[in-house]
C-alpha cells in the first residue's frame, strides 16, 4: 500500500507557483540552471547581430552584416585572419571562442526602436544569441542597450552618434566603439578655425529627433568656444525629403556657414538643396559661404554626389587610415567583397573582436566578467590606433578623423579625403561632462541575466 | 519681402510635384473610380526611368590604367562608357549628361506600358470591389514595386544630376529690380516648374480640344449612356490610366536632379497627394491642380522660421489643418461636384 501526501490545497498551491512561472517571460527563466542567460552548453556560441536589412538604411546595414560574417570567419580560424593577426591583445586563436565555434543569427532592426527591440528578444530567446551587435541609429541603439540590459546580455552598439548612448542613457551591459557628436564638434573645432577664421556666423539646420538635438548642442558648443557666433538652430522634421523651404531662409539671414545635422536620407536631401540654392557660390559678410556636415558617412557621400566637393565633416573611421590594423581590415575585406569597407562595418568588426577577446580574456561567457574585462581595455592594431574603453561610461577612446569631400576622385570609393586625424586627447571629456548625464548618469550594475 | 517671394517659389515648386500627382490621380478616379494608392510608385518608377537611362548610357567597359592603383593596391579598373567610345569623349558625355532631359522620351513609353499592364493586369479585377478593396490592393501593389526598384538599385538615394547648363542657381531679384543675391533660385527648379506648367496644360488641352478627350470626359459625367452609344468607353478609359501613369512618371524623371531618388519617394509623396486630391474634390481636374498649388505654397510658408517659432510644429500639420478646414466649411472640396463619391 502507499500513502499520497496529494491534498486539494496542496495541489492547488504547486499549480499556482508552476503557472506562475510559466507565465514568467522565458527571457528571464530560460537559462535558470545556468549562471547568466543563455549560457552556451553545446560546441557552438551564438552572436546576434541586429542590422537594418529593410528600410532607408538597408545598405549601411548590410555592410555591417559583411563585416560580422568576416568577424566571425577570422574568429573561427578561416580566411586571412584580418585584424587577428594585428590586435595588440593575442588571446584570439582562430579556434572560436573558448574553444566553441561561433555561429551566428541575425535580426532586422527597420531601423525602428520597437522592431529593432523585437528582433534582438527574438534572437535571445529563441536563438539563444548571447551578445547583441549592430545598427545604425542612435534611437535604436538606446532601445536595444536597455532591452540588454534586462536581459542579461552584452549589447556592442554599431553607429550610433547621438551623446546619450553612452551619456544620460550608458548601460552597463552596454559598449559603444563608435565616436559621438561631443567629439565631432571637438575634432572639427580646430579645422574649421584654421579654414575659416574664429568671426564666422552660423545657421544650424537640426533633423528633429535625439540625435540632431545633441549633435546641434555640441556643435554649437564647440565653434562658439571659438567665437562664431550661432545666427540660429532650425529643427526640421525627419520626414523631411525637400528642404528648399528651409534653405531659403539662411540665404538672407546674414549667416556665412550652414551646419547641417542631418544623416542618411536628410542629409543627402538637404545638401543636395543647399548646392542647388547656390550657397557655396555666396559671399557673405566678406567671406566664402561654407557648409559643414558634422557626421559623414561613405554611403551618404555617394548619395550626395558632387554636392560633397569640399564640404568639411568628421568620421569615426576612414578605409585610406594607414595604421596597420585598417590595412589587414581592409585588405581582408576588400579581397572578400570587391569594395572597400564603410566605417560602420569597421565598427561592427571591431566589437565583435573585442567581444571574443573580452570573452576569452575574462575565461567565462558570463556578461559581468565581461564587463569587467572590456572596462578600462586599452588596445591597439584594430584601426585608430590606440584605443580605450573607458570604464566609467562604456565609451571608447581613440583618434577622430576630420575629412572632406574629394575635390577629384579617381573612384567611386575615394569620395572622401583625410584633413586630419584629431588626437584622441583633444576628444576626451570627463564622463559626468554636462551634456553626457552629468553626475546623475550611472552605468548601474551589471547584470547577468539568469 | 524677398523671404515672401521666395517661399511663394518653394510652394509653386513643391506644389508642381503634388499637381502632377494628383492630376493623375483625379484622372484615374474620375475615369475609373479607382482610389489608387500606387500612384507614389508610378512617379518612383518614373524617377527610376532616368537613373535607368543614365545607367545604360554609361554603361561601360573597363580599361586597365598601370598608373594608377586601387584601394588594394592593384592596377585601377577604369570604367570607359562605350558611347564615349562611340561618338567620342565631348559629344558621348554631353550625351550621358543630358540624360534626365533624354528620360523623358524613354520614359513616356515606359509609363505608359507601365500603366496598362498594371490596369489590364490587376486593377480592372477591382473595379466592381468596394473602395477599400482598392486602396488595399493597390496599396499592396505600390509596396511590392517598391520593393522590386530596391532589389535592383538598392536602398541608398542615386545621384541623377541635371545637366551643367541648368544646374547652379540664377539671381531673379536681380531681373525684378530687387538688389543683387536677395533672391536666388535653383535653375532646374524653375525648369521643373515650367515643364509642369507645359505637362498640366496639355493634359487640360488633350481632354478639352480632342474627340478622344470630348468622349473621355463624357464618360467621367456618365458612363452607361456613352456605353450605350456605341463607344468603348473602357478602352478609353485603360488609355486615360496609361496617360496618367506617364504624367506621374515624368514628374518622377523631373524631380531626379532636385533630390537623388531612392526606392521610397513614392511614399513621401503619395499621402500628401491624396490629401491635395481631397482638398480640391474629388475627381475635379483644375481643383486637383488648384489644390497641389495651394498646399505647396501654404507647407513653405510654415516652414519659415517665423511660422515654427510662432507656432512650433505647424510645418508638419499645416497641411492636414487645412484639409480639416475646407471639408469642415466645403464638404465636396474646393472644387467638387455633387454626386462624386457620394451615394
Amino acid at each position: 500500500m502507499s500513502k499520497s501526501n496529494l491534498t486539494r490545497r496542496g495541489v492547488l498551491k504547486t499549480g499556482a507557483v508552476a503557472g506562475a512561472g510559466v507565465a514568467l517571460p522565458t527571457i528571464f527563466t530560460a537559462s535558470s540552471a545556468s549562471a547568466f542567460t543563455n549560457e552556451p552548453t553545446g560546441g557552438t556560441v551564438t552572436l546576434g547581430f541586429n542590422v537594418p536589412q529593410t528600410g532607408p538604411y538597408a545598405e549601411e546595414g548590410n555592410d555591417e552584416l559583411l563585416a560580422q560574417q568576416l568577424a566571425v570567419e577570422h574568429l573561427n580560424g578561416e580566411g586571412d585572419g584580418g585584424c587577428l593577426n594585428t590586435f595588440s591583445s593575442k588571446a584570439l586563436k582562430g579556434n572560436g571562442i573558448l574553444g566553441k565555434k561561433v555561429t551566428f543569427v541575425t535580426g532586422d532592426t527597420q531601423t525602428k526602436s520597437d522592431a529593432a527591440r523585437a528582433s534582438a528578444k527574438s534572437m535571445i530567446e529563441k536563438d539563444g544569441a548571447i551578445m547583441i551587435n549592430g545598427g545604425s541609429s542612435s534611437g535604436v541603439a538606446v532601445a536595444v542597450q536597455g532591452l540588454c540590459q534586462e536581459a542579461g546580455i552584452i549589447f556592442m552598439a554599431g553607429l550610433t552618434h547621438a551623446n546619450d548612448t553612452t551619456g544620460k542613457d550608458r548601460k552597463a551591459n552596454g559598449f559603444r566603439h563608435f565616436f559621438n557628436a561631443y567629439m565631432s564638434g571637438a575634432a572639427l573645432a580646430p579645422v574649421l578655425a584654421k579654414e575659416m577664421g574664429n568671426d564666422r556666423r552660423a545657421y544650424h539646420l537640426t533633423a528633429d529627433y535625439n540625435w540632431g538635438w545633441t549633435q546641434e548642442e555640441s556643435i554649437v558648443a564647440s565653434t562658439e568656444a571659438l567665437g562664431w557666433e550661432t545666427v540660429n538652430t532650425v529643427k526640421t522634421p525627419l520626414a523631411s525629403t525637400d528642404f528648399s523651404s528651409y534653405i531659403a531662409p539662411v540665404l538672407n539671414s546674414g549667416a556665412d556657414v550652414l551646419v547641417l545635422n542631418h544623416y542618411g536620407g536628410n542629409m543627402v536631401n538637404s545638401l543636395t538643396n543647399a548646392i542647388q540654392f547656390g550657397l557655396l557660390d555666396k559671399v557673405v559678410n566678406g567671406k566664402d559661404f561654407k557648409i559643414v556636415v558634422p557626421l559623414y558617412s561613405e554611403l551618404m557621400a555617394a548619395g550626395a554626389g558632387e554636392n560633397i566637393k569640399g564640404v568639411l565633416g568628421s568620421m569615426n573611421w576612414n578605409w585610406q587610415l594607414q595604421d596597420e590594423g585598417t590595412r589587414a581590415f581592409v585588405k581582408s575585406f576588400g579581397e572578400k567583397y570587391g569594395k572597400p569597407p564603410s566605417n560602420s562595418a569597421q565598427t561592427c568588426y571591431a566589437q565583435v573582436l573585442l567581444y571574443a577577446d573580452a570573452v576569452e580574456r575574462a575565461g567565462s561567457f558570463n556578461p559581468c566578467a565581461v564587463v569587467e574585462a572590456l572596462e578600462g581595455f586599452e588596445f591597439d592594431g584594430l584601426g585608430n590606433g590606440p584605443t580605450l574603453y573607458r570604464a566609467e561610461d562604456h565609451q571608447c577612446f581613440k583618434d577622430v578623423l576630420v575629412v572632406r569631400g574629394a575635390q577629384n576622385p579617381t573612384t567611386q570609393y575615394d569620395t572622401l579625403e583625410i584633413v586630419e586625424v584629431t588626437p584622441v586627447e583633444q576628444v576626451t571629456y570627463p564622463p559626468n561632462h554636462p551634456m553626457f548625464g552629468g553626475d546623475e548618469a550611472s552605468l548601474g550594475e551589471c547584470n547577468p541575466g539568469a | 519681402m524677398d523671404v515672401i517671394l521666395l517661399q511663394i517659389l518653394n510652394g509653386l515648386d513643391k506644389g508642381s510635384a503634388y499637381a502632377l500627382i494628383a492630376l493623375g490621380l483625379t484622372l484615374i478616379f474620375g475615369t475609373l473610380g479607382v482610389v489608387n494608392f500606387a500612384h507614389g510608385a508610378l512617379f518612383m518608377i518614373g524617377a527610376f526611368c532616368a537613373v535607368t537611362l543614365q545607367r545604360l548610357l554609361s554603361f561601360s567597359h573597363t580599361v586597365v590604367d598601370e598608373t594608377k592603383t586601387d584601394f588594394l593596391g592593384n592596377p585601377l579598373k577604369v570604367e570607359k562608357p562605350y558611347i564615349e567610345g562611340w561618338f567620342g569623349p565631348e559629344i558621348g558625355g554631353a550625351i550621358i549628361e543630358w540624360s534626365v532631359p533624354l528620360a523623358i522620351l524613354f520614359a513616356i513609353p515606359v509609363m505608359v506600358g507601365v500603366g496598362f499592364a498594371m490596369e489590364r493586369g490587376l486593377i480592372k479585377h477591382f473595379y466592381k470591389r468596394p473602395h477599400a478593396d482598392q486602396i488595399l490592393v493597390t496599396f499592396g501593389l505600390a509596396i511590392v514595386l517598391q520593393e522590386i526598384i530596391k532589389y535592383f538599385f538598392g536602398a541608398n538615394p542615386i545621384p541623377t544630376p541635371a545637366p551643367d547648363a541648368l544646374s547652379g542657381s540664377v539671381d531673379l531679384g536681380a531681373m525684378i529690380g530687387f538688389e543683387v543675391n536677395q533672391i536666388i533660385y535653383p535653375l532646374w527648379r524653375l525648369v521643373y516648374f515650367a515643364f509642369a506648367a507645359l505637362i498640366i496644360g496639355a493634359v487640360f488641352a488633350f481632354l478639352q480640344f480632342t474627340t478622344f478627350g470630348m468622349v473621355v470626359r463624357a464618360g467621367m459625367a456618365d458612363r452607361e449612356t456613352v456605353g450605350l452609344l456605341g463607344i468603348n468607353i473602357d478602352r478609353r478609359f485603360t488609355i486615360m490610366f496609361g496617360i496618367a501613369a506617364a504624367v506621374a512618371g515624368l514628374a518622377g524623371v523631373m524631380y531626379t536632379p532636385i533630390n537623388p531618388p531612392n526606392y521610397h519617394m513614392g511614399m513621401d509623396f503619395l499621402v500628401l497627394s491624396f490629401v491635395v486630391v481631397v482638398v480640391g474634390g474629388m475627381g475635379s481636374l483644375p481643383g486637383a491642380v488648384l489644390a497641389g498649388f495651394l498646399l505647396g505654397i501654404l507647407e513653405s510658408f510654415a516652414s519659415t522660421t517665423w511660422a515654427t517659432t510662432t507656432i512650433p510644429g505647424i510645418n508638419q500639420v499645416i497641411i492636414y489643418l487645412v484639409a480639416i478646414i475646407v471639408l469642415l466649411t466645403r464638404p465636396r472640396g474646393l472644387m467638387g461636384r455633387k454626386g462624386v463619391m457620394e451615394d
